[in-house]
């Protein structure tokens, strides 16, 4: 099916493979890395290839020799056997979602990101057809204080991407984690506590890093129509790097 | 700026023993809170400049731990120890009268600013509860009279400096003692044999021991300083893990109240095996009342050469130990949480591998073991390897010491050569009409009567050492439900399955409680254990449904009992939902009620 499987590889390449199919990595890649760079998808969320890995949204889980692991920060051994898209995985993947979905608030159809946001995108792939669980609906209250950007904290999978990026590629630390448990939250480098008192700008690659919809650039709302964005043409399967896609 | 200035008198000798250091900065924030009871944001202004730190890592750390506070919590901050040995004992009534006593609401602070009241994790006092924290220092032993004292003091605003000394007596409760706790250990001894010979020789008798850790994995104590020893890096540490979050859990307490000696020791000689010059202790924050006491018998150890620059007359031979206290987070007793705490951060576990013995603090090689895992190789050093082999059983040498508590008529600690009988302990502490005995706590195994012929040892009951019995008149749910809440106020929040699981299996066990629980939510729930099993990103989330599990497969009638209904129904109260309603209006009357079709209790 793939044409992966007959891709040639010069014999000293170290490879493993991934739901059957062969797959080259050279050392130092994780396991979504050199599957991304050989044009294989497993799903994820807060990996983003041009970030070091995180592994805390777990939806990058693969069975790796037979042990569950995140493959965003698992290493591949040499004729590693992995498997992703099978249905025990793509299940819990689904509860993982699930249970994003329930955590916060997503009203998809009044969201700016939609269609260009990867958790949805995500359970579209995995068809997650209901929350199944009891919604949360914790209050978090929006900040609208910046000139250009709004948060919406509703949306917030505290992926730490912006985090990331923002200490990262920024060096300015505009985004950090904060509380603990069910209770973590982003906040941001102020006194205050609102972005307008921070040093964040749209230039910032912060501003465009967030996979769902926190970070919205105000007055530009809905400028590709809903059916014309990112993920209405193309599953997120079948979409490179969307994230920097949908920023751009 | 006249703040700031203020501010700098208390933080600038504080910025100053901590040498600026960001990795100190948890150290620094919790001295910081003891000047106003929290740590005011100017304060935070000052270390943000001072450490050259952005704010929002600053706030990001001090509001991961639960002992410490971003706003004011009152001059007296009260925390009623929660684990359900506490319950057992009625600590929920006192915690009631107190709150009624001084005019508050559980969960907030006084409206003149003096006192707030809340319920924390275990405090590790299980033997002697109910307890209490008061500004972070532990009362035990809570009763009407005591706590009618209490209020009386806070009332009147005494500084803690002037209560009755016998409110902070906290005592050993040893009932059982084997070689370690009987051992009349003379400071030196061990180190003084153990350095007449080379590291190589040691490590040789540490492996021929067999000694496994005492913190709960039981993995080799010899191998893992072989690997620290032998894994490159430009300094190698040793670190104490002291921070005995496991409910039901409070050995290490005695053992650093009364063998620190031999637990200092035990991390010296680790340090000669690997060839570290520094070693930290991550004690725990409810265990703030030893830290005096730790400083001073690290003081005298220094005096006696047998920590500093060339111990014992050695020549190059360096080693000196330093104490960092946790601020109320279970997760950092986690090896990785617990470096990432050390190092100033929140206590989120680290992605594995690297394991902390090839990096581990500032990324180098680091052995972590358990307090009791330095004192047992204390014996070793001094006894030697094939001595200590020979006690215990074959999978498991040596001794375990256990911390009872619970349903029996001596709780404390009980010290046995591994492979012991549940039995055998319950007969030894007087436990009767034992129903259930919780091993190794919330995230152990919990045992019912059929049971009692099986053993403490790392093939049949490993343990961290917690011993919780429960008598026939306990309801097994109601400990289930609150070893889950537990676990859901520890996760820490970074993976998803853990953060968001944990809260649903609350969730579902209070719906359970409220007599909406249907046999679907059984299947929920074993669906919930093995998401969390096989994506959480650490052993909290492995663990976290296990006392659900167990107690559904044991005592099923707890369950049953609860269940009303044969067909799923939502979680979703309408009642319930309308109590805050009810709250703000100060009405309870039939009409501020919809008819209840559901037994609620
Ligand atoms: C959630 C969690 C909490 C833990 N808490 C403790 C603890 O309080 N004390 C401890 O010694 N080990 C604790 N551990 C185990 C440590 O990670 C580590 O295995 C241990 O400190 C190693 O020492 P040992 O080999 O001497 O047992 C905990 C592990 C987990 C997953
Ligand atoms: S705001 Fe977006 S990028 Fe930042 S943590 Fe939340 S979801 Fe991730
Ligand atoms: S399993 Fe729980 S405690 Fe462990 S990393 Fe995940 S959220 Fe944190
Ligand atoms: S993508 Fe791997 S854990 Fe989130």
């Amino acid at each position: 099916m793939s044409q992966n499987s007959n891709t040639p590889h010069n014999k000293n390449q170290t490879t493993f493979t991934l739901d059957g199919k062969t797959i080259p990595f050279s050392e130092g890649q994780t396991i979504i890395q050199a599957a991304m760079a050989a044009g294989e998808y497993i799903p994820h969320l807060c990996f983003n290839p041009e970030f070091k890995p995180h592994g805390s949204c777990k939806i990058c889980t693969v069975t790796a020799n037979g042990r569950q692991t995140a493959s965003c920060t698992q290493q591949p051994q040499v004729d590693m056997m992995v498997e992703s898209d099978t249905k025990q995985i793509n299940d819990e993947r689904r509860a993982l979602l699930q249970m994003l979905f329930v955590e916060g608030n997503h009203f998809c159809p009044s969201c700016e990101k939609s269609g260009d946001c990867q958790l949805q995108a995500t359970a579209y792939e995995l068809d997650m057809m209901s929350p199944h669980f009891d919604h949360f609906s914790p209050n978090r209250p929006l900040d609208a204080s910046h000139g250009e950007y709004l948060l919406d904290f509703n949306r917030c999978i505290l992926c730490s991407l912006c985090a990331r990026a923002s200490s990262d590629v920024d060096g300015k630390n505009v985004f950090s984690l904060a509380g603990r448990g069910i209770k973590t939250h982003l906040i941001v480098n102020s006194k205050s506590g609102k972005l307008a008192d921070t040093d964040f700008t749209g230039d910032d690659k912060a501003a465009h890093v967030c996979p769902v919809g926190v970070i919205i650039k105000k007055r530009v709302g809905f400028a590709v129509p809903i059916g014309k964005r990112s993920f209405d043409e193309h599953p997120i399967s079948a979409t490179p790097h969307p994230i920097v896609k949908g920023a751009i | 700026m006249s703040q700031i200035t203020t501010h700098a008198e208390y933080l600038d000798p504080i910025l100053a023993h901590y040498k600026l250091n960001q990795h100190n900065l948890l150290q620094m924030l919790r001295e910081a809170q003891e000047h106003f009871g929290y740590i005011h944001p100017e304060a935070i202004d000052y270390l943000e400049q001072q450490l050259q730190l952005p704010r929002s890592m600053v706030e990001g750390v001090a509001s991961f731990y639960s002992l410490l506070y971003l706003q004011p919590h009152g001059e007296y901050r009260v925390l009623f120890s929660d684990n359900i040995t506490d319950r057992m004992l009625g600590n929920m009534d006192l915690m009631e009268s107190m709150c009624g006593q001084l005019w508050v609401e559980a969960g907030k602070v006084s409206e003149d600013g003096l006192v707030s009241i809340n319920t924390t994790s275990c405090t590790g006092m299980c033997d002697q509860g109910p307890a209490v924290l008061i500004n972070n220092i532990a009362i035990n032993h809570l009763t009407q009279d005591r706590i009618n004292s209490l209020c009386e003091l806070i009332r009147e605003r005494v500084p803690l400096s002037g209560w009755p000394l016998e409110f902070f007596a906290i005592e050993d409760n040893i009932h059982k003692k084997d070689i370690l706790l009987d051992s009349n250990f003379k400071f030196g001894s061990a180190l003084a044999e153990v350095l007449q010979r080379s590291s190589e020789e040691i490590l040789q008798e540490i492996k021929t021991s067999k000694l496994r850790g005492r913190g709960g994995a039981g993995f080799s104590t010899g191998s893992k300083w072989e690997f620290c020893r032998t894994a490159p890096g430009a300094q190698h540490y040793v670190v104490c893990n002291a921070d005995e979050g496991e409910p039901g859990t409070f050995k290490d307490r005695v053992l650093l109240n009364s063998y620190a000696d031999m637990v200092f020791e035990g991390m010296t000689i680790c340090a000669h095996v690997i060839g570290a010059k520094k070693g930290f202790i991550y004690l725990r924050g409810e265990y703030r009342y030893l830290l005096d006491h730790l400083h001073a018998i690290l003081q005298r150890r220094r005096q006696q050469s047998l920590l500093g620059n060339n111990i014992l007359g050695y020549t190059d031979f360096n080693f000196d130990i330093e104490i960092h206290l946790g601020a109320g987070a279970y997760i950092c007793g986690e090896e990785s949480a617990l470096i990432e705490s050390l190092e100033g951060k929140r206590g989120t576990p680290r992605n594995r591998p690297p394991f902390p013995v090839t990096s581990g603090y500032l990324n180098q090689p680091t052995v972590v073991n358990n307090v009791e895992t330095f004192a047992a190789a204390s014996l070793i050093g001094l006894h030697g390897g094939a001595w200590y082999a020979n006690i215990g059983t074959e999978t498991s040498s040596g001794t375990k010491i256990l911390s009872v508590s619970g349903d029996c008529a001596h709780p404390g600690l009980y010290e046995y050569p591994f492979g012991v009988t549940v039995a055998q302990v319950l007969a030894d502490c007087g436990a009767k009409n034992t129903q259930a005995v919780q091993i190794s706590g919330p995230s152990g195994i919990c045992i019912a009567a059929n049971e009692f012929e099986r053993r403490i040892a790392f093939d049949d009951l490993p343990t961290a050492g917690a011993f919780m019995v429960f008598d026939q008149s306990r309801d097994m749910f109601e400990v289930a439900r609150n070893f889950v809440h537990f676990f859901k106020h520890e996760s820490c929040g970074f993976c998803t399955p853990c953060r968001v699981g944990t809260s649903l299996l609350s969730n579902m066990m209070n719906k359970l409680a409220n007599g909406h629980g249907s046999p679907y939510d059984f299947a929920e729930i074993e669906k919930l254990n093995e998401l969390l099993l096989s994506t959480s990103h650490c052993g909290l989330g492995h663990s976290a449904c296990n006392p659900v599990l167990d107690t559904i497969a044991k005592f099923r009638p707890a369950y049953d009992k609860r269940l009303t209904h044969k067909e799923y129904i939502p979680a979703f109260d309408l009642d319930y939902a309308l109590s805050q309603a009810r709250q703000m209006t100060g009405r309870d009357d039939t009409g501020a009620h919809l008819e209840r079709i559901h037994v609620s209790k």
